[in-house]
């Protein structure tokens, strides 16, 4: 190991988390040494987020110690961990939306003048902060006025502020442009120019490729391996993720060559989100919707299926339609699968049988009584058939794990027995067993004369499973590519809008 | 991870707790009837439970309305003036003698006081769907208005029933008894029975339970939002409607203190019952055993010395509050 010679800064013994019978992160070693960024990556669900947050002091290892210059510690929590010097930076941003920048970045810790704040002294703090991290941003802006990009640079100042000797970052390029990232890649270094180490969880590997030190790969709640960055090619990183070859992932599939369109759409505007889109779909094809997050791909499409305002000429086999909510297009056969499953998919709170029939209740009456018996039939069925993995029927939908909640949700609107089937984000916060269960059922779909229109921001995603894609940028459909044209380096140029070679090998298997 | 977090958390909460809560009222009210009783050797008399059952006619019909408004995620506050206005209408209307023959005349004056209530529902429920305005403020506002309404019909004053023979047709409603059951406890039956195979057994309940689980998967799911939470409004309404039926004959009158803080004593009898203040669970005979809560909890301590009758509403107010911190402590042991 290069920087074994160091001593440790923050160190991991053996630490084991289990939920309950399930054992999530089993055994695992780590050190971190003082001026180095060591990357840790993973396919999700690997327990790079449950491992980060036993670092932080979010959660209490059930096996194993943490050690901090070779001293065992026992976190009390967060706050905790961050008084001995561990700052995390989380994935999702936890910002007063109303407050200014500076409120935000001094929230909890306010600069006092006798009695009253000292706004003076923290809007300058704040400025300088986030200067700092290369951007521009006046401190006295509320913080909901700004670009979800901006407001993590913020989150970033703000964990920043506190002295840091480990700097925990949870994949914080998630939602960034490529120069937004070329910054927060600067300050990284930055950081660790400074003597802190910095441990970055990501799973986009050409920026771990450019800035990690070390890299450790879990997999399946086990670490696989810990080896220096250097000589590790991010394809090497994407097979120890993976463990095995990933083309392997994606079902096999001739793409179809049907000449009737199963659904038109033209010129469609949603205001704020989408301006004159396009697009044909064919009967029987897997269209894919590739571009970067906020390209607006997820609002035309709620636009089209009358999900919310929108301007636009949709044609149903050929017939015009007119969606004005989103009742009208089930009925005609058209189903919405929301990338935000948690939030608009399913009732985390109501129990498995109560969401699967939510959408086709319709189905399920004998005049004005619900058939119950019907429902646990259908219930039965789609646990059956879509292998929804649970301990017994009477769970909430909340209790499942990401994929089973997404093939209950698949389950759930299969029920309308589309036409066409619209999902967004089909594999987001899923196993990778899951996920190949998914993409097979996609092609199934596919292969027995429905359409399917896949919206992802995984671009190897998109490639593997559909048979043409169009790609978005600023609210406009700016390009198509099919066949052998499908490749990310295409996408990632129509996408950005950069052509420079250097951003499209930084967003190489981004 | 953050799944199998609260996969952790909500399945211990699943095997006791939601049961608990659901039992917890019952087990309340069992206990206040075990303390009545040793307070009082009279209090298990017949007389007084047919008593104390007639009495929380009013609110547990009214509260059964309002399972349906909160556990849509909604919010009403204009029940007590509503019933007011209701009563108010339909005793004016009784007054103007149009109609000859006195069965004839109630028939006409009920369906009447139930279309007026329907209409301050849906008037509740239009504003608060179609304006996209709090339910709190949207109903604050009208509770204002159907008060001052009342107070205007009444000129200052009270409305009176005036013909006699009407009244005296009237009075069995409150009075009257069928095989010995007083008639307003027949209406709580019966009215629970409607609410519950409507919230349990129809696809309406299920869309009111999903659309106050979380709206947004409700629209997603095709569930028409609006309409449903409307149609709570509409039947809350009713539910007025129904308990003033039942209070007019009582008194024959209605005045500026009709139906003063039944909207507390509605909300109370709610949450007390199990239905969760955000919406998203129902209980229609939780609320109706938290409605018997508070009447009986009056009627202690009319029967016996501890308090004063005087502070009843005081008690009342921290009942709601207490309901509150136990269904938070039920939760958190999970």
């Amino acid at each position: 190991m290069v920087t074994s010679a160091k001593p440790a800064l923050l160190e991991a013994v053996g630490i084991s988390k289990s939920f309950g019978p399930v054992e999530v992160l089993g055994d695992i070693n780590l050190s971190l040494v003082p001026g180095e960024v060591h990357a840790i990556i993973g396919e999700n669900g690997a327990g790079k987020s449950t491992l980060m947050k036993i670092l932080a002091g979010h959660l209490p290892p059930t096996k194993g110690e943490l050690r901090m210059d070779g001293q065992p510690v026992v976190m009390a929590g967060p706050v905790d961990a961050e008084h001995r010097g561990i700052v995390l930076v989380h994935q999702e941003i936890l910002l007063a939306p109303d407050l200014t920048v500076a409120q935000n970045i001094y929230l909890g810790r306010e600069i006092r003048k006798g009695l009253t704040l000292d706004d003076k002294a923290m809007n300058k703090g704040a400025a300088e902060a986030v200067r700092a991290l290369g951007i521009d941003i006046d401190p006295t802006t509320v913080v909901g006025r700004l670009s979800i990009a901006r407001r993590q640079l913020v989150q970033i100042a703000r964990a920043l502020l506190v002295p840091h000797r480990v700097v925990i970052f949870d994949e914080p390029t998630a939602s960034l442009t490529l120069t937004e990232t070329d910054a927060l890649l600067r300050v990284i270094l930055d950081i660790k120019k400074k003597g802190a180490a910095v441990l970055y969880i990501s799973h986009r590997l050409p920026e771990v490729k450019e800035i990690a030190d070390r890299v450790t790969v879990l997999r399946d709640g086990k670490l696989i391996t810990t080896r220096p960055a250097e000589g590790l090619e991010a394809v090497d990183m994407a097979r120890l993720m993976v463990g095995r070859d990933v083309a392997k992932l994606y079902p096999d599939r001739v793409a179809t060559t049907a000449p009737d369109f199963a659904l038109e759409v033209e010129s469609m505007n949603v205001p704020g989100y989408a301006q004159d889109a396009s697009f044909k779909l064919r009967q029987g094809e897997i269209l894919g919707f590739a571009g970067l997050v906020g390209a607006g791909r997820t609002e035309l499409l709620e636009g089209a299926v009358g999900l919310r305002p929108a301007h636009g000429k949709v044609k149903l086999n050929g017939k015009p339609v007119n969606f004005v909510t989103v009742r009208d297009s089930m009925r005609a056969g058209i189903v919405y699968l929301s990338e935000d499953r948690k939030g608009k998919g399913l009732l985390l709170a109501q129990n498995l049988g109560i969401n699967l029939t939510l959408a086709a209740l319709g189905q399920f009456l004998r005049g004005m009584l619900i058939d119950r018996r019907k429902e646990a039939k259908a219930l039965d069925g789609a646990i059956t058939e879509f292998d929804i993995r649970t301990r017994n029927k009477d769970l909430l939908a909340g209790q499942l794990s990401g994929g089973n909640q997404q093939k209950l949700l698949l389950a759930k609107m299969m029920l309308l027995d589309p036409k066409i089937v619209i999902i967004d984000e089909p594999t987001r916060g899923i196993d990778i067993g899951t996920k190949e269960q998914i993409y097979k059922f996609i092609a199934e779909l596919a292969q027995s004369g429905k359409s399917v229109i896949v919206i992802s921001s995984e671009m190897q995603e998109v490639i593997g499973i559909c048979d043409r894609i169009l790609v978005m940028r600023n609210g406009r459909i700016v390009g198509e590519v099919a066949g052998e044209r499908m490749t990310e380096d295409e996408i990632v140029v129509l996408a950005t809008g950069v052509t420079s070679r250097e951003a499209a090998s930084m967003a190489e298997h981004a | 991870m953050t799944d199998t977090t609260a996969t952790k958390s909500a399945a211990r909460r699943s095997l006791g707790d939601i049961d608990l809560r659901a039992v917890a009222p019952f087990v309340a009210l069992a206990f206040l009837l075990v303390l009545g009783a040793l307070v009082n050797p009279n209090f298990l008399g017949v007389d007084n439970l047919l008593n104390v059952l007639t009495r929380s006619a009013f609110i547990a019909i009214i509260a059964v309305g309002a399972t349906f408004v909160i556990s849509a995620g909604g919010l009403d506050l204009s029940v007590g003036a509503m019933s007011a206005f209701v009563a108010g209408v339909m005793i004016l209307f009784m007054n103007t003698g149009v109609i000859g023959g006195d069965i004839a005349m109630l028939a006409v004056a009920m369906l009447l006081a139930v279309g007026v209530g329907a209409l301050c529902g849906l008037a509740n429920g239009a504003i608060t769907t179609v304006g996209r305005i709090e339910p709190f403020i949207v109903t604050l506002g009208t509770m204002g208005i159907f008060r001052a309404l009342t107070i205007y019909l009444a000129e200052g004053g009270s409305i009176a029933m005036k013909a006699p023979d009407l009244r005296a047709a009237y009075r069995p409603i409150y009075f009257g008894s069928v095989f010995g059951v007083p008639i307003p406890i027949l209406v709580i039956l019966a009215v629970a029975l409607i609410g519950a195979f409507l919230l349990y057994r129809t696809a309406f309940g299920r869309h009111v339970i999903a659309v106050g689980s979380n709206e947004d998967v409700a629209r997603y799911s095709g569930i028409p939002v609006n309409r449903v939470r409307t149609l709570t409004y509409v039947i809350q309404g009713v539910c007025v409607a129904i308990a003033v039926l039942v209070y007019v004959p009582r008194l024959g009158a209605a005045t500026p203190t009709t139906g003063l803080l039944w909207e507390l004593q509605a909300i109370t009898a709610v949450v007390i019952g199990g239905t969760a203040l955000k919406g998203g669970v129902g209980r229609i005979w939780g609320t109706i055993c938290g409605a018997l809560i508070l009447e009986v909890v009056g009627n202690i301590m009319v029967l016996s010395n501890f308090v004063s009758e005087y502070l009843i509403g005081a008690v009342q107010g921290a009942i709601i509050i207490i309901a509150m911190l136990v269904q938070r402590s039920l939760v958190r042991k999970r």
